[in-house]
């Protein structure tokens, strides 16, 4: 039996002070002047040259020196074990800045080691804690999001696995020191932990138009691994469990992105000016606004409701998830149209800030599925399954 | 189970607020109860449910958080705890919503003493119902366009004008009264005041009927009426500062002195609908695209309680009014949607309605829905809430 989720979030002055502490430091040590010119100096680098997206390197060490990357991982296996509406927090202000990290990658690795049950989870989750970065390979070619539908296959070799076959839209893989995926086994899937280095591992680069992050698919060819990177068995329950906290985390980076077109796209039509009065005075420009403020807001309130039910560890966990990432991709989209269109010609530039976020919310609205993707299956619950 | 949040005073309220809505259930009314306060239309209607507003009032449900001196119980934010309660138990509304939810609060901000120990008790209690007037043919989004006068002649004032949009008229003793007592300032040119209603010399009332055919509002006519200053609340000059208190509290901000409740899931009635309607040869509830459209509103429902819920959580909040402001433009066009879902999915059965004994849920949806329209309407439309979201909220500049 679960407790009440708490009346403000469980958002208490740890949460507050970890998001204010990341707020500054980020304001200070990634401005847009800083993201402008890591991520697009070149126009022809990423699209035409195939060039891997940048990102800060030495600003990563400075963020796991801050311990942000073993948030979720358990006191007991060496981490932080911070509450969820702790890190939907942080992660807000990881969007609001598109930072170009594999913290989101690595965050959602750690939820699923977290839940994953064997005896070879604490051995990772330590990595984790001491700085390790990881990323999911768990989907199939066709882009499914259902956790049972991974096309990697094990077979035993003595006390080793040998591991065969591909995982697609792997986030950050050019940044994960290792890969967690679901391998099939007879009629089990097995979770595994597969470091970068593994001899027969291949990694191909998507190329993809966000340009915060790399995405690549994940080839295995004979890939041995010993039995400690063997996590456990119940792979697909372990992901289904996790499932709330990789979805409310997605859905945060999308709303601090939304919380940026919001208000970039307010500046705008606040200084510019046509008819010799800035465009925020028209109506056909601030209602708009004012909808896609209600919009990013009843996710941010979803956000939050659904990170205090994982962390009472409430049933209804998964759809109150589904409903917040339901709601972010929702709002996402709205305001990165908006934002492109009130910010006029420029905002149709590469000059403009505003195709950054663009991108990075609308590659996170369809990561882990979008609205409609949600809708459907929170319909499965809330009306019941099709055609009964 | 108990909620880590809530004080030892709210915890021990709450125990005694589910208890005694368990053990004192509302009586069955004799007659058809309207579905909100705004529709209350008969004799017998209205006394049921000043009857039952009393009860709540004597045992502690409403004023629960009004001083004992004024006549409330003097608890610690413990209303909401009591609205809740009620909601739960399904219980029927609190009549007098204007009262409770306007003028308390209003009048325990800006009211002298006296006016507070005269006017309150008799609220809470339901003896004497309260209306608003407020709008005017002239002033409706634009409220500040007040033309109703009250000149002054000594220690009175002469009151010459028109309201319109006025709930409860005819069954108000009183009426919180927005006038202009000067032509020569827009907004520092209006006055507040409790006026007399029900039998007053120079005061008439005449109902106006809706769209869907009901009564509830009301036109209020002063002829040459006459107040005494006494009843003036706050300063001459001051009354669009008091009347944005009252609209504060109306939109939400605040829970008045209780009467605010509503049912708990609106959605569950729109998928028993349907799961008992068809579409394109099958049952709707397995019509995909009705299916997205209902969990559509069941997240953004769930999206506003959640908005309530955060408005109180300061560290979730960079704006203070942000979500206090845009709480009735969400939820009264969440209300619009949610009666035109149900009118679409009832189909060919929506065309019935409240008088055709095969119409769905009684005809609910098409009235519903066009009822709908009074919230998107009154409190300052939907668009002048853009308006102010957009100014004081965002920064944009002003319309006007």
């Amino acid at each position: 039996m679960s407790d009440a989720p708490p009346k403000d979030f469980g958002f208490g002055e740890d949460e507050a002070m970890l998001r204010d502490l990341a707020r500054s430091f980020l304001g200070e040590r990634f401005p847009i002047e800083t993201l402008r010119d890591l991520v697009c100096k070149d126009s022809d680098a990423v699209y035409e040259r195939g060039e891997r997206q940048a990102w800060d390197e030495a600003l990563w060490k400075e963020i796991v020196e801050l311990g942000w990357t073993g948030l979720a991982i358990p006191e007991a296996a060496g981490g932080v074990g911070f509450k969820q509406a702790g890190i939907v927090g942080l992660v807000e202000e990881i969007g609001r800045h598109a930072l170009p990290s594999p913290l989101v990658a690595t965050l959602n690795a750690s939820y699923v080691l977290r839940e994953a049950e064997g005896p070879g989870t604490e051995l990772w989750m330590n990595r984790i804690a001491a700085g390790a970065t990881a990323s999911l390979a768990i989907t199939d070619s066709r882009g499914s999001w259902e956790p049972a539908d991974g096309e990697i296959t094990a077979r035993r070799d003595g006390d080793d696995l040998v591991l065969d076959g591909s995982a697609f839209f792997v986030q950050d893989a050019f940044k994960s020191d290792f890969f967690l995926t679901a391998a099939q086994i007879g009629d089990e899937r097995v979770l595994c932990a597969v470091p970068a280095e593994s001899k027969g591992l291949d990694l191909s680069q998507d190329h993809i138009h966000d340009l915060t992050r790399d995405q690549a698919t994940l080839h295995l060819q004979e890939v041995r691994i010993p039995p400690e990177n063997v996590i456990g068995p119940a792979a697909e329950a372990a992901l289904l469990r996790a499932w709330p906290s990789i979805l409310v985390t997605v859905a945060a980076d999308l709303c601090g992105c939304a919380e940026w077109q919001l208000q970039a796209t307010v500046e705008y039509a606040k200084d510019r000016k046509q008819f010799d009065r800035p465009i925020g005075f028209f109506q056909a420009v601030k209602h708009p606004l004012v909808n896609a403020m209600m919009d990013i807001d009843r996710a941010r309130s979803l956000i939050y409701r659904a990170a205090s039910f994982i962390d009472v560890g409430d049933p209804s966990s998964l759809d109150a998830a589904r409903m917040a990432k339901s709601a972010a991709s929702d709002a996402g989209a709205f305001i990165s149209d908006r934002s492109v269109q009130l910010h006029g010609g420029i905002g149709f530039t590469w000059e403009s800030d505003v195709h950054i976020f663009f991108k990075r919310s609308m590659h996170n609205q369809s990561l882990y599925g979008d609205g409609v993707h949600q809708r459907s299956k929170i319909a499965e619950t809330m009306i019941g399954p099709l055609g009964k | 189970m108990p909620d880590a949040s809530l004080t030892s005073e709210q915890l021990e309220f709450q125990q005694y607020a589910r208890q005694w809505t368990a053990q004192n259930p509302a009586p069955a009314p004799s007659v058809r109860l309207p579905l909100t306060p705004l529709e209350v239309k008969t004799a017998p209607q209205i006394d049921y449910l000043r009857d039952w507003q009393r009860r709540c009032y004597e045992a502690g449900l409403v004023g629960t958080d009004v001083p004992t001196d004024y006549g409330g119980h003097g608890h610690n934010a413990c209303q909401s705890i009591a609205n809740r309660a009620l909601a739960d138990a399904g219980a029927p509304f609190m009549v007098n919503v204007v009262g409770l939810t306007m003028m308390v609060p209003t009048v325990l901000e800006h009211g002298t003493e006296e006016q507070k120990r005269k006017f309150i008790p008799g609220a809470l209690s339901a003896e004497e119902i309260w209306c608003q007037g407020f709008s005017e043919p002239g002033a409706g989004s634009d409220m500040a366009n007040q033309q109703t006068f009250a000149s002054r002649s000594g220690d009175e004032w002469v009151v010459n004008g028109h309201k319109v949009w006025t709930s409860f008229g005819h069954f108000a003793k009183w009426m919180i009264l927005l006038a202009r007592t000067s032509r020569d300032h827009k907004y520092d040119g209006l006055t507040y005041f409790l006026c007399p209603i029900e039998g007053h010399p120079g005061v008439s009332v005449k109902p106006l009927v809706k769209m869907t055919g009901e009564t509830g509002f009301n036109e209020v006519f002063f002829d040459d009426a006459v107040i005494p200053d006494a009843l003036r609340l706050d300063d001459v000059g001051k009354g669009w500062t008091v009347a944005m208190t009252t609209l504060t509290f109306e939109r939400g901000a605040g829970e008045g002195a209780g009467g605010g409740n509503s049912a708990s899931n609106p959605l569950d009635k729109l998928i028993q609908l349907a799961r008992g309607s068809q579409r394109n040869g099958q049952n709707a509830a397995d019509d995909p695209v009705t299916r997205d459209a209902i969990v559509q509103l069941a997240i953004t429902h769930e999206g506003i309680r959640s908005s309530s819920r955060r408005a109180r959580v300061p560290a979730l909040n960079d704006h203070p009014m942000r979500i206090p402001l845009q709480q009735k433009v969400s939820s009264s066009e969440f209300q619009q949607r949610l009666a035109r879902l149900g009118v679409d999915i009832a189909g060919a059965r929506s065309t019935l309605y409240k008088n055709d004994s095969a119409a769905p849920d009684k005809g609910h949806w098409p009235m519903s829905y066009m009822n709908t329209y009074g919230m998107t309407i009154a409190a300052g439309s939907n668009e002048i809430q853009r308006n102010i979201l957009g100014e004081r909220v965002l920064g944009l500049p002003k319309s006007k």
